[in-house]
């Protein structure tokens, strides 16, 4: 669906290699490249006019680094001053030395606040807290039973006072409530409200100066377009959040939402939501998200992290191997367990660039298969493991026997292991690449 | 502004649903007020702005303020190209030849930029089966309860088929709009197949008679493929008990989504084909020109906008309105 902006980027800096330096006018082409992108991630068009400059700035006359193409170059340089923007850790919450520490969510409605008190709560709860929560919302039909049925189900303890009552009083006992039972965190949910509600602001504004919370997270979901900035700002006016938790991050919408929050408040985004199981809750990590905007898969993150996993030694006699083109079974069945290492296929594919993750969901990596090829294989002798050649009918039976498979998936991974050595004896007759992960489509 | 209801339904005698003066929201500035005033007011704004920048010369920055106007409104860059390249042509070949002609050209294009087919909603079968479908959170559940109230009005039975049995208290929540409109709810209990009480759903308002069914979904990514299927089967379901059912499917969008509702409103398209767009939480700041992008992009007709948490916040959809709004403000400031 997407060209990645990769392919993109390559395309403006075509014919570019071995030139040694950006010129202004590829720097222009690229950075036309950068800006589409951006507002196709939904960046606000102020915040972008801005980054692009930046970017510009910088990126003219630029050196290109010997290790790195143009391309490369001008990536590495824009995904520095996203992340710049972004922020580089992730910042935790604020504990207060006097149980409870009050979390107050406030949002737009629909954005979740409800899914992610329980979740917030649910994430508390590993990290060894006794949360409360207090069902605020009193305007929308059940939000009150929906908290309740969220606390249940996690044995978290809900305060409410029925749809009658008023917010601010609810609150205020809710807190007295979480002393009283020894919770050392409350977490406060509101009800959906607009930006531009005055009366409804005034309303939290209320709460906050009521209870004093020592976090106020703002939810935002993470499909949200230009109108981000409006909504972030009058939210800020109104009660100086702390924080942003981004919901829904299981679409596929880029987020550049969080950027333009992040630029005009100044306020990190501190949690990603993402799924309806409550467990899916985590620190947000600018950097990767950095990339999901630019829509380059998290190309960084994967690169980085192949690089901690993979054995450096190991790829490197895996190198001599190739280039001899000795590429074996212990070698594949090697490579396979590396790759797991760093976590299962399918989200690996999906820090790939160049491969829409629309797609990708669609497609669902059986990760059972890799189970499969790994039992082929181990029930193979070292003999057959490094010489395939002699896996003859009887051989192929035991095999198919000994992994509890059969026949038909032998022969398969048989040819596709043939189709892969033919390949690594045209690579290893060419340079190989560094990292045996560029195979995955580094642009390069 | 009161619309003539009846002209909104396929299927529904003649009357008119009087807008409540709602003071409330009136003194919010809601979406109703503001259109009210500002109507008069962006149209001076725009052609103001535009005297200034051009008199009678078409520049650049004309067509880059055009172009960031409808980007602002999250039309998104290949509808957005459209409109102004239609625009350039039409500037180059004079027939555009001064600031109202070009104001008024603007809105024209935009608006004929949304799909043109009939935006009524077909409740003219017994039963009218309407399905609407759609994202976590975008306004399903409530427009269902505004939708029944509406009907209600007009004299028509609505039943409502909680078929949302996963989000938890969503069949309370679907059951308190139940009792406010006055009609009835078909549930099973929550976690169960939301085929299985769709298809009660359905044989429930054929045994009694009801004029419309309208069948609440749960939230879903359009990236959860599973969720995604169980909507297909869930047609299907309806399908066998009557065959042309569902008649109306609606997919509800947030009017803050930015891009990604495009693609949202494609895959739902592939899924269950919707027969239109309730664009909703327009009384927010947001243009919602996402929808704009959905409904040229995929062929797709906007039926109605969600103005507020009410009974009675919803309207008909109009494309020359949305055109105004959606240069008013943002032409006027900057
Ligand atoms: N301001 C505003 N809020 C709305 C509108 N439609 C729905 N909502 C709110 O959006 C939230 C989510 O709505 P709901 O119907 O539960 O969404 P669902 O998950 O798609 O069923 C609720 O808080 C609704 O009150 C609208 O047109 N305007
Ligand atoms: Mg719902």
């Amino acid at each position: 669906m997407f060209e990645s902006l990769s392919d993109k980027l390559q395309g403006a800096l075509d014919g570019l290699k071995g030139q040694g330096k950006l010129t202004d006018k590829d720097v222009e082409r690229a950075a036309r490249e950068i800006r589409l992108a951006l507002l196709e991630a939904d960046v606000n068009f102020k915040v972008v006019k801005q980054f692009v400059d930046k970017v510009k700035e910088r990126a003219m006359g630029a050196e290109v680094l010997e290790s790195l193409t143009p391309v490369q170059q001008f990536v590495k340089i824009v995904n520095e001053e996203l992340t710049a923007i972004m922020g580089s850790a992730s910042t935790k919450l604020t504990f207060s030395p006097r149980p409870p520490t009050i979390i107050m969510m406030v949002g737009l409605q629909g954005s979740g606040k409800t899914t992610a008190c329980g979740k917030l709560a649910k994430f508390l709860i590993s990290e060894g807290k006794s949360p409360a929560m207090v069902a605020g919302d009193v305007y929308r039909p059940a939000a009150i039973d929906q908290l309740k049925t969220l606390g249940e189900s996690l044995n978290v303890p809900v305060y409410d006072e029925g749809d009658k009552a008023d917010p601010v009083d609810i609150a205020k006992h809710g807190v007295e409530w979480a002393r009283q039972k020894g919770r050392d965190v409350l977490i406060i949910d509101t009800a959906g409200r607009l930006h531009i509600d005055e009366k409804l602001m005034d309303e939290i504004h209320h709460i906050r100066n009521t209870v004093k919370p020592h976090n106020i997270l703002l939810v935002l979901d993470a499909m949200t377009g230009q109108d981000a900035v409006n909504v972030a700002l009058q939210f800020q006016e109104k009660v100086q959040f702390d924080g942003v938790i981004l919901t829904k991050m299981d679409g596929d919408a880029r987020g550049g939402a969080a950027l333009s929050v992040r630029a005009v408040t100044g306020k990190p985004i501190k949690f990603a939501s993402s799924g309806e199981k409550l467990d899916n809750f985590e620190y947000f990590h600018p950097d990767r998200v950095a990339s999901r905007i630019l829509g380059m898969g998290d190309v960084l993150s994967l690169i980085e992290k192949a690089e901690k996993t993979i054995d450096q030694k190991k790829a490197r006699e895996l190198e001599q191997r190739l280039r001899k083109s000795t590429f074996t079974f212990d070698d594949f069945l090697d490579q396979i367990q590396q790759v797991r290492k760093m976590g299962s296929i399918s989200s690996l594919l999906g820090m790939i660039p160049g491969i829409p993750s629309a797609k990708l969901k669609g497609l669902q990596v059986d990760d059972k298969a890799f189970d499969k090829i790994q039992a082929v294989i181990q029930s193979m002798t070292p003999e057959e493991r490094r010489h395939p050649e002699i896996i003859n009918g009887s051989r192929r039976k035991r095999i198919a026997a000994g992994a509890g498979s059969d026949i038909h998936q032998v022969n398969q991974l048989l040819n596709q292991f043939k189709q892969v050595q033919k390949m690594m004896k045209q690579l290893g007759s060419g340079r190989m690449p560094k990292n045996p992960f560029q195979m995955f489509g580094n642009p390069s | 502004m009161s619309h003539n209801w009846s002209d909104v339904f396929i299927g529904v005698e003649g009357r008119t649903i009087p807008d409540p003066v709602d003071v409330e929201q009136q003194k919010r500035g809601g979406w109703l007020a503001q259109l009210r005033d500002g109507l008069a007011k962006s149209r001076k704004a725009l052609q103001q702005q535009f005297a200034s920048v051009m008199f009678d010369r078409f520049d650049d920055d004309l067509w880059e303020k055009i172009e960031e106007a409808l980007i602002y409104a999250d039309v998104g860059i290949d509808t957005t190209v459209s409109i102004v390249e239609k625009l350039e042509a039409e500037a180059d070949s004079g027939a555009i030849k001064d600031s109202t002609g070009l104001v008024t050209r603007l809105r024209e294009v935009t608006a004929e930029h949304f799909c043109q087919d009939d935006r009524r909603i077909d409740v003219a079968h017994t039963p009218a089966v309407i399905l609407m479908v759609g994202v976590n959170g975008t306004g399903k559940t409530t427009t269902i309860g505004k939708i029944a109230w509406h009907l209600k009005q007009l004299g028509k039975e609505p039943l409502l088929v909680a078929g949302d049995t996963f989000r938890a208290a969503a069949v309370e929540q679907l059951s308190e709009w139940g009792s406010r409109v006055g009609c009835e709810v078909v549930k099973h209990e929550r976690g169960g197949d939301p085929a299985a009480v769709v298809y009660d759903g359905i044989a429930a308002a054929e045994a009694r008679k009801a004029d419309v069914v309208i069948i609440d979904t749960a939230g879903r990514l359009h990236t959860q493929v599973n969720l995604m299927k169980e909507l297909e089967k869930v047609a299907r379901v309806i399908k066998k008990r009557i065959p042309e059912a569902p008649h109306e499917v609606l997919l509800t969008i947030d009017a803050t989504t930015g891009q990604n509702g495009l693609i949202q409103a494609r895959m739902f398209k592939e899924a269950v084909d919707i027969t239109g767009v309730v664009l909703t939480k327009m009384d927010g700041t947001a243009k919602g020109g996402i929808a704009l992008a959905v409904s040229h992009e995929l062929d797709v007709p906007i039926k109605l906008i969600g103005t507020g948490e009410k009974l009675e916040s919803l309207q008909p959809f109009d494309p020359a309105e949305f055109a105004l709004e959606l240069f008013g403000e943002s032409l006027g400031r900057s």
